[in-house]
């Protein structure tokens, strides 16, 4: 029977965990992942779970172990946030493309310099190439719903891939809500016990990493690609049996009042929670505003987001990190491509936003979807990127 | 192997592992070498130092011989170093 | 101590890799296979021995093997080890799997010295074995923290002003005894059966192990290739590699050698010292030959054997 537990969002994710009945955490603490591996703890000193937890010396070493772990066939997770997801960079790529079917949380934390501890995006976003799939998710219920299904997705014969959750630094790792859990039994059964398709099986000697050189190493890197682009069929497969398990429908967005908008906001992780409750107010007032949330960030979902917007005037995209050089912040770079790659001509204008933590109100949004529907009046982009938020 | 004959990406086992244990044993090393040991059945000891010093595993241990597998041999010369009754000596490849 | 008849005549370590002729790391690597005593998994680190045995499509190994990065063998084998205690605890596995990481000195002294502290600080169970060459050989003959005082290498250059490397070298065995673990020792594989019987033994402890292994290097060391067992000789017998074990803090020395030949016969050997044989770095050979008197004194203090 499910029944509703006060938990963080941090608490969410390490829950699931429990429930999952993960073989091998390998992690670190860094704020504000710090209440996981605490939280985690417990369970495995209380003889609630039977993980092997190694308290790894670094970041670097905790992917480096889950990656030990994952080829012997385990069922591994670790969780980690903005310098300890830059430390692991290079072994993020190197499990993604061993196929490990890792799933790790990353609390979204700003990347230093200078040290900051608060909510942006920047960390994700400085790895979004490594070849796992990304979620982000708007609130504890996503984080401890993402996570059970991100081992089911993971783990599939079809993808085989990591999969890292998102949630907010803060805004949901450290605040507390009422969270719908399910029964162990009842996650036990939806994961189910991995089944490795390879392992490093003594019995069955196989080698793992060797060096490829220039006549084999793009076949290798094309088979990550094609593994990346048939992952949605599987994640859809996912979305439904948890839906059914649930009641709860999780897809590639979630399209908030998007049937007959006329101007949106597109945002991932908790400001898309503020977004629809600015929009909410809005309509009340006769606006037609929407939002677009992506939960599924990688593979990226075009076709959804471009069936959305198919009668949509004015986007704003809004990114929580800056792609520092780059035409427009990351998210709007993948929403431009996007609809330029379906030939979908939309005015599109880009908010960079809430850097280190820095606040986003209802106010700003609401300034935002006003902007927004004045282009799509007048069609005329006055400002294509905008900074919300900063101190001029 | 050309490169037309290299199998393409929807044929090689995913994340670019090798399935088949020793599949190095196919790459005969032998043609690295400059000069070849020989080894004079009538000196050997069978002591087997040369089967435990050669890097590459050239040297066979039969029953109560050792010979040089010539198609791995890559000419190191430690056997013939290494031999405490001086039974192998390194002979230049001809051309 | 065993035969050489006695070991197994299988190679699980086979031909056809890529290492240079002579290599260290070669004779290192066969031997250590020749040690096994049931299931086993080996990590490699970045380095000679990675890449020259696991050319895609070839491997030379017949062991289950896995490569993940240059600083991180002693983190995977954690994590392997972990695993399987996870998989035997709800029965999906059933038996006891030994797990041996190799790396050179590159990926043990320096990059990977993080990753190798944490790993016998947690207390796996696990070998660790370093081949140590002396330098980043794979990568151009590099210096490392295990390059000796004086040697060449391309970034420690025997130059007119600066000749070779300044520093000494780290004592690894010390740092890891240090852990507390229960086994520690060093090697040279010109003694084989000290070897491959450390290995048996390092095998067998409950928990992390280290073996910290001379590996003659023909091309970064410049030498004949047919020398290098004789090479991994004279360094024992010049008292420049002490062989010894660290049983849970008790040092115990293995080969005693008791008429030291000068370290310059171990030195002229090799084309990496070769710039210290004129006069005006003569003194730098005196500079190694205090140290290596030194370091022996230290450690067979440290082994009772006054």
């Amino acid at each position: 029977m499910s029944r509703i537990m006060g938990l963080t969002g941090d608490g969410a994710v390490a829950y699931a965990v429990k429930q999952c009945k993960v073989d091998v955490v390998a992690a670190y603490p860094i704020t504000p992942q710090t209440l996981i591996v605490e939280e985690f703890s417990e369970y495995v000193h209380n003889g609630e779970v039977h993980t092997e937890f190694i308290c790894v010396e670094s970041e670097h070493s905790a992917m480096s172990a889950c990656v030990g772990a994952s080829l012997t066939g385990a069922r591994v997770f670790t969780a980690t946030a903005s310098q300890g997801l830059a430390l692991m960079h290079e072994i993020l790529y190197i499990a993604s493309s061993l196929r490990c079917p890792i799933v790790m949380g990353v609390v979204n934390r700003t990347l230093s310099a200078p040290i900051n501890i608060h909510c942006d995006h920047s960390d994700m976003m400085g790895s979004r190439d490594c070849g796992w799939i990304q979620v982000f998710v708007e609130n504890a219920q996503e984080a401890y719903d993402w996570v059970i299904q991100a081992f089911r997705i993971a783990e599939d014969p079809d993808v085989l891939l990591p999969v890292a959750v998102n949630l907010d630094a803060f805004i949901l790792s450290h605040s507390l809500e009422g969270v719908k859990v399910l029964a162990d039994a009842d996650v036990e059964r939806f994961v189910s016990t991995r089944k490795p398709v390879f392992t490093i099986d003594p019995d069955k000697p196989i080698t793992v990493g060797p060096i490829c050189f220039t006549d084999y190493f793009f076949e290798t890197k094309r088979q990550h690609v094609e593994a990346m682009n048939n992952s949605p069929k599987t994640i859809s497969k996912v979305n439904d049996e948890f839906a059914e398990l649930t009641g709860r429908r999780y897809g590639f967005i979630d399209a908030y009042e998007m049937d007959d908008a006329e101007a949106a906001i597109i945002c991932l992780g908790s400001t898309a929670g503020t977004a629809m409750a600015v929009a909410k107010k809005l309509r009340g007032e006769g606006k037609r505003v929407g939002v677009i949330k992506p939960w599924v960030y990688r593979p990226f979902p075009a076709e959804q987001i471009i069936d959305a917007c198919k009668d949509l005037k004015a986007l704003a995209v809004l990114d929580r990190a800056c792609s520092i050089g780059a035409t427009y912040g990351p998210l709007c770079n993948d929403v431009t491509a996007a609809l330029y790659k379906e030939n979908v001509r939309l005015n599109v204008f880009n908010v960079i936003y809430g850097l280190g933590g820095r606040d986003i109100t209802p106010f700003d949004i609401e300034a935002i979807f006003n902007e927004a529907l004045e282009i799509a009046k007048t069609g005329m982009i006055r400002e294509p990127i905008k900074f919300v938020g900063v101190r001029e | 192997m050309s490169e037309e004959s290299k199998p393409g990406w929807r044929s090689i086992p995913i994340a670019g592992i090798i399935l088949e244990p020793g599949s190095a044993m196919k790459y005969k090393t032998g043609d690295w070498r400059a000069f070849r040991p020989v080894i004079d059945d009538e000196k050997c000891t069978y002591c087997l130092l040369c089967w435990i010093y050669c890097p590459d595993g050239a040297i066979i241990r039969e029953e109560k011989t050792v010979r040089v597998n010539y198609d791995y041999c890559k000419g190191c010369g430690i056997c013939a170093n290494e031999c405490p009754v001086k039974a192998i000596t390194m002979v230049e490849e001809k051309k | 101590m065993v035969r050489l008849r006695d070991l197994p005549a299988e190679e699980l370590f086979t031909s056809g890799h890529r290492l240079c002729a002579g290599c260290g790391a070669g004779i290192i690597a066969r031997m250590t296979m020749k040690a096994l005593r049931g299931p086993t998994v080996v990590v490699n680190a970045t380095g000679c021995l990675e890449v020259a045995s696991t050319i895609y499509p070839y491997t030379a190994w017949k062991v289950s093997w896995v490569h993940v990065a240059f600083e991180n063998a002693a983190a995977v084998a954690s994590g392997i080890e972990a695993a399987y205690k996870a998989l035997m605890r709800r029965n999906a596995w059933g038996k006891k799997v030994d797990i041996i990481a190799f790396a050179g000195d590159g990926g043990t002294f320096d990059i990977g010295i993080q990753a190798l502290s944490g790993a016998l600080e947690r207390g796996h169970d696990f070998l660790y074995i370093c081949y140590d060459n002396e330098a980043y050989m794979n990568t151009g003959i590099q210096r490392s923290g295990a390059t000796p005082h004086g040697a060449a290498t391309t970034t420690s250059p025997a130059g007119t002003k600066i000749p070779g490397k300044p520093e000494f070298k780290k004592d690894l065995i010390g740092i890891c005894a240090a852990h507390g673990i229960e086994y520690a020792a060093t090697a040279s594989p010109a003694y084989w059966n000290d070897y491959i019987t450390k290995v048996r033994k390092a095998l067998e402890v409950e928990g992390p192990a280290v073996i910290h292994v001379f590996s003659p290097c023909p091309v970064g060391m410049r030498f004949d290739s047919s020398k290098s067992i004789e090479v991994a000789r004279l360094a024992v017998q010049t008292r420049y590699w002490p062989v010894y074990e660290v049983e849970n803090g008790r040092y115990k020395l293995n080969i005693k050698v008791p008429k030291p030949k000068p370290v310059s016969e171990f030195l002229k050997l090799q084309g990496r010292f070769k710039h210290l044989f004129q006069p005006k770095f003569k003194h730098v050979i005196d500079e190694i030959q205090m140290h290596v008197d030194e370091n022996w004194e230290r450690i067979t203090k440290l082994c009772g054997e006054a």
